[in-house]
């Protein structure tokens, strides 16, 4: 420690006016709220009085702006993608650069917020759930950093999706626990943290890696993620000497959606688009788009738009994209679509993937798949609004970790270099446009009046 | 000791006061409704009944049980699956009033609040249901439902856990009606070997806060021996996992009949 008194950054996120909402006890509108165990309720509440107290604490704040600049490699760049642009309309389009961020996603942001509450409040082990396994190597990270005790949850099936992030986790000293309950997914995995943590809570802090699950974990992960959009629309009037007309973003959870729009819901002009995952087609039953394709209802400790059936069960979402693959989504979205603020949108697997291949093809970033699916709402959107519009796209993680899914979707398994034949695999695979290749701006399948 | 009429009407009350007055607790019997199949837990159901449950909490299946272990997870999947809805759970509730006990709902919320809030109150007052017990629903978040079950006249349990504190003690137990179910161990449903102090102390808290409505203890109790620990303090016992246990080993009605004899000796042992 220093003699000098830490002082907090004066463009801090966290002390930043936040949304009129939630409400005191974590309601946003109809949604959100605490439908928990009473046995948890202590431990939440003692969460919310100590986060409330460290976001302003200029200690801390001075300790999570370090770690932001020296660990993670913020700000992220603004890059703006004319090559992949020109399948869009001829809108121009920004990317928010969260795949560079060290661990390369946007889970990071939250994670060291919610690692430095759990030294804060005296606790030595912390758990997370994980479904594409980014926010459980981000909570490794986190933990491996303050020498905290790691354990991860992730469904059985996501283990084998992404048998990469479960051999990070394990080389960063965390635990990773396969769970073989219901669907053996992301939503398997909540329910196995919260069994845990109801157990051990006097031992272990949650840390929930997205805006979903009970007071006060949505309010207070979209304050950690708020950074995105507070930087990115900073970036956007200092390049641009305006703002972006439109602010798109992917949305399982949805917390690098909330954590980009933030900053622009009081833009009123500035349209705000979450593309969730369509699966198969949301016509089809097969998908996770909890907004578009679901109803109220409660689950993991909040009401939100998730997916049910007539008896209140949840339904088991579809995606290829396994951080996506989740049948809720955070209650900060849902009252944002009921208010009008910000609408949704579902993106099919084979138009991300299509996205995915086309930013690979024409600007060399290898996007998540989840972040595809902004991707390919942009190239929708440009064309709606054409040539002048400026679009603004959270690519909330790098594709390193779908490199098997993307070369067995394409069947690039046999290739050895990128030839004429490639392009020819990838349209023979599941989503693509037989005869014609990538690259070229009238190939896209990605059509207007298409349902994204 | 006088009978406890905290709350005229409740049938829940009642009977754990009926319990009290022979001076011993009651013994409240759960299972879920769908395991094996509706047919055969409602058989099971009615057979805790004769063998001395005074009480039978019917489940309602749910996908995401956040608060139960291995065993209940396991027969409440199949349940699932099966697509067993509150139809079945109203058709049990009517079996176990038949057979004499008191019938009361034991659901996560989602399922409730997806068949109308309302409508389930009504539909489960007609079935000859006494209330329901809510796990996942605390009184902050329950104004629907507080009254809901008033204008039907049905009672509603809310629990209450070792960490919970003073103020919270006090509020949910006023919410409160038909009983209060003490969380004894923090943790998921399942059976332990020990059933602890901080059951009987979480008892004591709760009865500290003023309000006569009974504690009834949960989450760990297995057998006779079990039951008569907890009954030495609780007004009443309940056994969740062990009745499950008998069905996943394929002990069927027998073997729920039996457990039931055996905990509802245990109840009455001094």
């Amino acid at each position: 420690m220093t003699t000098t008194a830490p002082v907090p950054p004066p463009d801090a996120s966290l002390l930043r006016p936040r949304p009129e909402w939630p409400d005191a006890t974590g309601h946003f509108g109809r949604f959100g709220g605490r439908f928990v165990p009473e046995a948890l309720v202590a431990a939440l509440d003692d969460l919310t009085e100590a986060y409330e107290a460290m976001r302003v604490d200029p200690v801390f704040l001075a300790e999570f702006e370090r770690l932001h600049r020296d660990y993670t490699g913020r700000p992220s760049p603004i890059t703006e993608v004319p090559r992949f642009a020109e399948h869009c309309g001829g809108a121009r389009v920004l990317l928010k650069r969260e795949d560079l961020n060290h661990t390369g996603s946007h889970k990071i942001n939250n994670v060291l917020g919610q690692a430095l509450l759990t030294q804060r409040i005296g606790k030595k082990r912390v758990i997370a759930e994980t479904g594409a396994g980014q926010h459980g190597v981000a909570t490794a990270t986190a933990a491996a950093l303050l020498g905290l005790e790691c354990v991860v949850y992730m469904g059985e099936e996501d283990t084998r999706r992404q048998a990469l992030n479960v051999a990070r986790m394990r080389l960063l000293g965390a635990e990773v626990v396969p769970v073989t309950t219901g669907s053996r997914t992301l939503k398997d995995a909540i329910n196995e943290a919260f069994r845990d943590w109801v157990t051990n809570v006097e031992t272990t802090n949650y840390v929930f890696g997205t805006v979903a699950g009970p007071h006060p974990f949505p309010a207070m992960v979209r304050d950690f993620q708020r950074v995105i959009g507070d930087e990115a629309r900073a970036q956007v009037l200092q390049r641009e000497g305006r703002l972006p007309d439109a602010v798109l973003a992917c949305v399982g959870g949805g917390s690098n959606a909330i954590g980009i729009f933030t900053a622009f819901v009081p833009d009123e002009g500035v349209r705000l688009v979450g593309l969730e995952a369509g699966g198969d087609g949301v016509e089809t039953g097969r998908h996770a788009s909890s907004i578009t394709g679901g109803e109220p209802g409660v689950l993991h400790g909040a009401r939100s738009y998730l997916l049910q059936d007539a008896n209140g069960q949840t339904v088991e979402s579809h995606s290829i994209s396994a951080g996506l693959d989740y049948p809720g989504v955070g209650p900060e979205h849902s009252y944002l679509n009921d208010i009008g603020r910000a609408e949704y949108r579902p993106v099919t697997d084979s138009q991300a993937m299509e996205a995915f291949a086309l930013l690979c093809r024409t600007e060399g970033i290898i996007p998540a798949i989840e972040s595809a699916h902004a991707l390919a709402g942009a190239v929708t959107l440009g064309r709606e609004l054409g040539p002048d519009a400026l679009l603004l796209v959270n690519l909330s993680g790098r594709g390193d970790k779908d490199v098997e899914t993307a070369s067995a979707w394409f069947a690039l398994g046999e290739q050895t270099a990128p030839t004429d034949e490639d392009d020819r695999a990838v349209e023979a695979g599941r989503g693509g446009d037989p005869g014609a290749p990538l690259g070229d701006a009238d190939a896209t399948t990605v059509q207007d009046g298409d349902a994204l | 000791m006088t009978v406890p009429p905290s709350h005229p009407g409740s049938a829940l009350a009642d009977r754990i006061g009926a319990a009290r007055a022979e001076g011993r607790s009651a013994l409240i019997a759960y299972l879920p409704v769908g395991y094996p199949d509706v047919p055969a837990s409602i058989e099971a159901m009615v057979a805790a009944v004769e063998g001395g449950a005074d009480v039978v909490e019917i489940g309602v299946p749910y996908s995401d049980p956040g608060m139960d272990g291995p065993t209940i997870q396991e027969a409440v999947d199949v349940a699932v699956r099966a697509g067993t809805g509150m139809a079945d759970v109203l058709a049990a509730v009517s079996a176990v009033a038949q057979a004499g006990a008191v019938p009361v709902v034991m659901s996560y919320w989602n399922p409730i609040e997806r068949y109308g809030v309302e409508r389930f109150a009504t539909d489960l007052a007609a079935a000859g249901g006494a209330g329901a017990i809510t796990p996942d629903l605390i009184p902050d978040e329950a104004g629907e439902w507080i009254q809901a079950s008033d204008a039907a006249g049905l009672d509603r349990v809310f629990l209450v856990a070792p960490s919970s504190t003073d103020t919270r003690l006090a509020a949910t137990v006023g919410a409160c009606r038909g009983f209060v179910y003490a969380a004894s161990t923090m943790g998921v449903t399942g059976t332990r070997t020990t059933v602890g102090d901080t059951a009987q102390v979480l008892v004591e808290r709760t009865r500290g806060v003023g309000s006569d409505v009974p504690v009834c203890v949960g989450l760990g109790v297995s057998d006779g021996a079990q039951a008569a620990e907890v009954a030495a303090f609780a007004d009443g016992v309940i056994v969740g996992s062990a009745y499950v246990r008998q069905l996943l080993d394929g002990h069927g009605a027998e073997g729920v009949r039996r457990l039931s004899e055996d905990l509802a000796a245990g109840v009455r042992r001094r």
